[in-house]
């Protein structure tokens, strides 16, 4: 568990920063630097067991059917990379309490930082390949968050933009990567993956599985040619570039290489593509690092570079070079971070980190220029400090690595790289703090406060330190590390300082000696280099962008015009394009179910609603009109049902029909009536020969369907068979409605209560603003008649309300065993309540309703959902028919009383939200009615 | 009766279809309503047709029709006429508050009755 806790406690603890910031900006970075305290307390107590080799599994399922599951293991790889990321976290943590300034939301910036931190804890520890996507995809968001945290600062906002679309869409090839490579191993556990390595490169899939993954690594370790984003993001604070660039974010690709090392390393792809992308990225950091006059920007290439090599290391797939590339792994955290804060304090004490602007700091700010030098001199590789050692195996290495069968290439491009990381690791040394003294500094330079170089003057004592004693220093750790790396085939970790005379350290001499020499004469390269074209990686990526963007808004405008009818046009004509593919596509033949035979009351139906169709689709202009041939096509609909022995569905849709016409009347009221004639021919013989073969398809659709038997059987065989025995009723529809598929029914009258609720908030809100004065100014298109409630009217309907409201729990009761239920007796009584409305009005009627519908509406639901509920007492899920737990073996009282419990809530729904629809409309029309004053109240009754 | 069925389907489709192709409200929302028909139909048409034989225990038949498609249709219906007050009302709000009934919102040709 306290495995867990270790990746957990900084997103934990994320919180308290942003709550202690009220006692003040002490308190505030002593809480962040507790948190990340206790999680390396707890990951140092893991100490004795990693180093004795042991393993540690923390297991937990979370989606075990995705194959997702909360496992985390800590190895020697991972100890070693969450002791870098805790422990220089830790040092962050305090220079950022000194180097932010009082206008910066301190707050803030811990909580930021602490996600991160927990995201890259996460990845070092994730034993479960999605699991670390997971934790993957987080640091990118929360470098995102870091990256941009000066919000005022377009580059900032830019570069925070520029790291999460690169390292994002790396990310998601990964995610594809990682899913093949599951695929392959047939787990997601790394644990698995890691030993399966032998049938995951012998799969076809190998390369794909590669590359993706790759794509994933080379953009978070910003390795040519995606490591154009990592300059961009030097827009941050300091802390979060030297945490960032040091440390994490962008070891976490280095870091995947080094975890899939034993499954995916050892292959010439491997070698060439990892190897060669690391030689490369090496240079041409280094290269481009020596002419960055910004200080930040020297270092961030020359990140790149040093991530370069680390890369490379990797690719060259030998345990030996796997080795030298964790320990330049440990080394590079430790003199870049330093450099980082040195940077960032010359920037803060100076006022300005352009080396242009800088030199002779030494005497200004010795103790910084201390720290500075030392670090420098580890990373241009100087005999004594632990870069040196690094540096030296890597040149080791190269020396003896074969080059598309040369021997000469890799010792001499690697010598190469190494001369010009001498040349920008002396030139931040000498052009900043040597040289003559200036005095044309924008402040008074001085030493920053003990706080501010106390974590950097720490991590060169590490720098010297290693320097001194690598053996006795890192040695144990860099072992278990390069272990784990290896899958046990690292060899015995000897680091020496003097190996005697070797390949190695000629190759060290000569880039010593030409590094400064490029130094130098650093005039004549500037001007080099300023004769070759230098793209500008920026610019193409903003092109590159803009051109999606622009193809993206071309594609939606084109389709999204803002024309409903084109959408229309466009879903129907894929719809009939898609079918018709489906249709020509595959071989069919005609039915060989036998019909039935054509009956005259069939014929006579079927010619009703044929004509009330076309009648309908021509003189759809006259509104009226078209709303009675609705309801002549209803009608039929409902005969059609009963025609085909479905009593239900008729009574429902019957039913229906009426609620939707007085509905469609009701709100046609305020519409024009006629539709006027707006499109042109052409137009609508295009709309005509859609529909037609719409219609065409969906006819063939039918009747290819109905003259053909069960491919294999129905499954209501089931619901017919238990339907009384199960069940307890013998209408079978009305048994799958309220039980079988009773949650179904739930969805279905929640989602009647919402519509109608949706009805009722846009119709209460038109009493104000436009759409009211609408209202009230509004005049009658069509004569109204001199008696709007007659009197008869009036009369009939109050004598029918109770017999009608009889009928509706007549039609109720006998639901569960013949035709009715809940649904149709909900729409009968909604019948015989509206009409009290069309016939006295709204305002007499609405005076005598006491009931609010919202409120029966959600009595209806909670009852429904009550009843489900109440099988949990039986401890049986939701909605589980009351019978299972009742043991008569007939039809009992008590199961039928249950059901009828979630048909009452059924009922209910219907009632309040046909109601709730119906009358908040006729509300409408009284205020339309009474509105304009020049006509008379309509409900003097 | 298959046939008559399936071209009665296919009528009310192509019917719904033109109709919602036109650019005011109301012919829209009866196109949806002609629409809901068909496929209530169609989905019913699963269970195949059959006659005289309702899905009720009672009359003690030796066989039913499928009532599992009924059940659905059932709910779809009642379902629909949510969804057809639903955007009837949207389409009336929304001439209330444009004083045009084009689906578009166009106010051009729409606001004869400003």
């Amino acid at each position: 568990m306290s495995l867990v806790l270790i990746a957990l406690l900084p997103f934990i603890g994320a919180i308290l920063p942003a709550l202690m910031i009220r006692a003040g900006r002490n308190a505030c970075a002593l809480t962040a630097g507790s948190v990340t305290l206790t999680s390396l307390i707890l990951l140092l107590s893991y100490a004795p067991a990693v180093f004795g080799g042991e393993v540690i599994q923390a297991r937990f399922e979370w989606l075990p059917g995705l194959g997702l599951n909360a496992n985390f293991f800590l190895d020697g790889l991972g100890f070693f990379f969450a002791l870098l990321i805790l422990g220089i976290g830790l040092l962050i943590i305090v220079y950022a309490r000194f180097y932010l300034s009082k206008q910066d939301p301190m707050g803030l910036f811990y909580v930021y930082l602490l996600l991160f931190q927990g995201a890259m804890v996460g990845i070092t520890l994730s034993d479960n390949i999605l699991l670390l996507l997971i934790f993957w995809e987080l640091t990118s968001l929360s470098s995102f968050l870091l990256i941009g945290y000066w919000k005022h600062l377009p580059e900032g906002r830019q570069g925070a933009r520029m790291a999460l679309m690169v390292t994002g869409s790396g990310g998601m090839a990964m995610i594809a990567g990682m899913l093949i490579l599951g695929n392959i191993a047939g787990s997601y556990d790394l644990t698995v993956i890691l030993q399966s390595g032998e049938a995951i490169k012998a799969s076809p899939l190998y390369l794909p599985a590669l590359l993706l993954i790759l794509g994933g690594a080379f953009t978070k370790s910003a390795q040519f040619p995606f490591h154009f984003w990592l300059p961009h993001a030097m827009a941050a604070p300091t802390p979060v570039s030297a945490y960032l660039h040091s440390a994490t974010m962008v070891k976490a690709g280095v870091f995947l290489m080094a975890r899939m090392w034993p499954a995916l390393a050892g292959t010439p792809e491997w070698f060439y593509i990892v190897a060669t992308a690391g030689l490369v990225t090496m240079i041409v950091g280094a290269w481009i690092s020596i002419f960055k006059d910004d200080l930040k920007g020297l270092l961030a290439f020359s990140t790149v570079s040093q991530l370069g090599l680390m890369t490379m290391l990797l690719g060259f797939g030998t345990p030996m070079a796997a080795l030298a590339a964790v320990f330049h792994i440990l080394n590079h955290a430790t003199f870049k971070a330093a450099l980082f804060m040195t940077a960032g304090i010359v920037d803060h004490e100076v006022g300005t980190r352009d080396a242009k602007r800088l030199g002779g700091l030494v005497t200004l700010m010795p103790i910084t220029a201390t720290i500075a030098m030392i670090a420098a001199a580890s990373s241009a590789g100087l005999p004594l400090f632990n870069g040196f050692l690094s540096k030296e195996m890597m040149l080791y290495e190269a020396s003896h690595t074969y080059y598309l069968g040369q021997e000469w290439i890799l010792p001499v491009l690697a010598t190469v790289g190494a001369v010009f990381s001498v040349a920008y690791s002396a030139r931040y040394a000498i052009h900043v703090f040597l040289g003559k003294e200036r005095h044309d500094y924008p402040s008074h330079p001085h030493d920053p406060p003990f706080g501010m170089w106390a974590p950097a003057g720490l991590l060169v004592v590490l720098v010297v330190a290693i320097g001194l004693l690598p053996q006795a220093i890192a040695g144990p750790l860099v072992q278990v590390a390069s272990n784990a790396v290896t899958n046990g085939t690292a060899p015995v970790v000897d680091i020496k300082i003097w190996h005697g005379v070797n390949a190695a350290l000629i190759m060290s001499m000569i880039a010593l000696a030409l590094g400064l020499l490029l130094l130098w004469r650093y005039g004549t390269f500037v001007a080099l280099r300023q004769r070759f074209p230098r793209p500008e990686a920026k610019d193409i990526f903003d092109r590159l962008v803009d051109r999606t963007a622009a193809a993206a808004t071309f594609v939606t405008d084109g389709l999204q015009n803002g024309s409903l009818q084109r959408y229309l046009a466009t879903m129907v004509a894929t719809m009939i394009l898609v079918g018709a593919a489906g249709f020509f596509g595959g071989s069919h033949g005609a039915g060989t179910r036998a019909t039935l035979p054509i009956s005259p009351l069939g014929l006579i139906g079927w010619l009703l609603l044929v004509a009330a169709c076309l009648t309908l689709v021509f003189f759809h202009h006259r509104r009226l009109l078209t709303l009675i041939l609705v309801g002549v096509i209803g009608l039929i609909v409902s005969l059609g049902f009963f025609y085909f022995a479905a009593p239900d569905l008729a009574l429902t849709q019957i039913s229906v029909e009426v609620v939707t016409v007085i509905l469609l009347l009701l709100a046609l009221n305020f519409l024009p009536k006629q539709t006027p004639v707006a499109e042109f021919a052409p137009r609508r013989w295009r709309d005509a020969v859609l529909a037609g073969l719409a219609g065409l398809g969906v006819a063939g659709l039918t009747l290819a369907i109905t003259t053909r038997d069960f491919f294999a059987g129905s499954i209501s065989e089931f619901h017919l068979a238990n339907s009384y025995p199960g069940g307890g009723g013998t209408n079978v529809v009305n048994v799958i409605l309220v039980d079988f598929r009773g949650f179904d029914t739930y969805g279905e009258i929640i989602v009647l209560g919402i519509a109608a609720l949706a009805i009722f908030a846009l119709l209460e809100s038109s009493l104000h603003g436009k759409a009211s004065k609408r209202l009230a100014n509004w005049v009658p298109e069509t004569a109204r008649a001199f008696d709007s409630h007659p009197l008869l009217l009036v009369v009939a309907s109050r004598a029918l309300l109770p017999f009608a409201l009889l009928v509706g729990i007549f039609i109720f009761l006998r639901g569960h065993n013949e035709p009715g239920g809940g649904f149709i007796a909900g729409l009968v009584v909604s019948i015989a309540l509206i009409i009290q409305y069309m016939a006295s009005g709204f305002q007499w009627a609405h005076a005598r309703v006491r009931v609010d519908y919202h409120a029966v509406i959600g009595l209806g639901v909670l009852v429904a959902g009550l009843t489900g509920v109440a099988a949990w007492i039986a401890e049986r899920p939701f909605l589980t028919s009351d019978f299972t737990y009742v043991s008569l073996p007939v039809v009992g009282t008590f199961e039928v009383a249950t059901a009828m419990a979630f048909d009452v809530g059924v009922f209910l729904t219907v009632v309040g939200a046909v109601m709730l629809a119906l009358a908040n409309l006729s509300r409408i029309g009284r205020l339309a009615e009474t509105g304009g004053g020049s006509h008379p109240i309509a409900s003097q009754h | 009766m298959e046939y008559l069925l399936a071209s009665g389907v296919g009528v009310l489709t192509a019917a719904g279809v033109y109709m919602i192709l036109r650019g005011r409200s109301f012919p829209v929302v009866i196109g949806m309503a002609l629409l809901s028909y068909a496929v209530n139909v169609l989905l019913f048409s699963m269970g195949r047709l059959t006659i005289d034989r309702p899905p009720v225990l009672l009359l003690e038949l030796d066989n039913y029709t499928d009532p599992l498609p009924q059940a659905l249709v059932l709910t779809a219906i009642v379902i629909s006429f949510g969804m057809t007050a639903l955007i009837v009302v949207l389409a009336l709000r929304s001439f209330l508050e444009s004083g045009s009934d084009h689906v578009d919102g166009e106010t051009a040709e729409g606001g004869t009755r400003e």
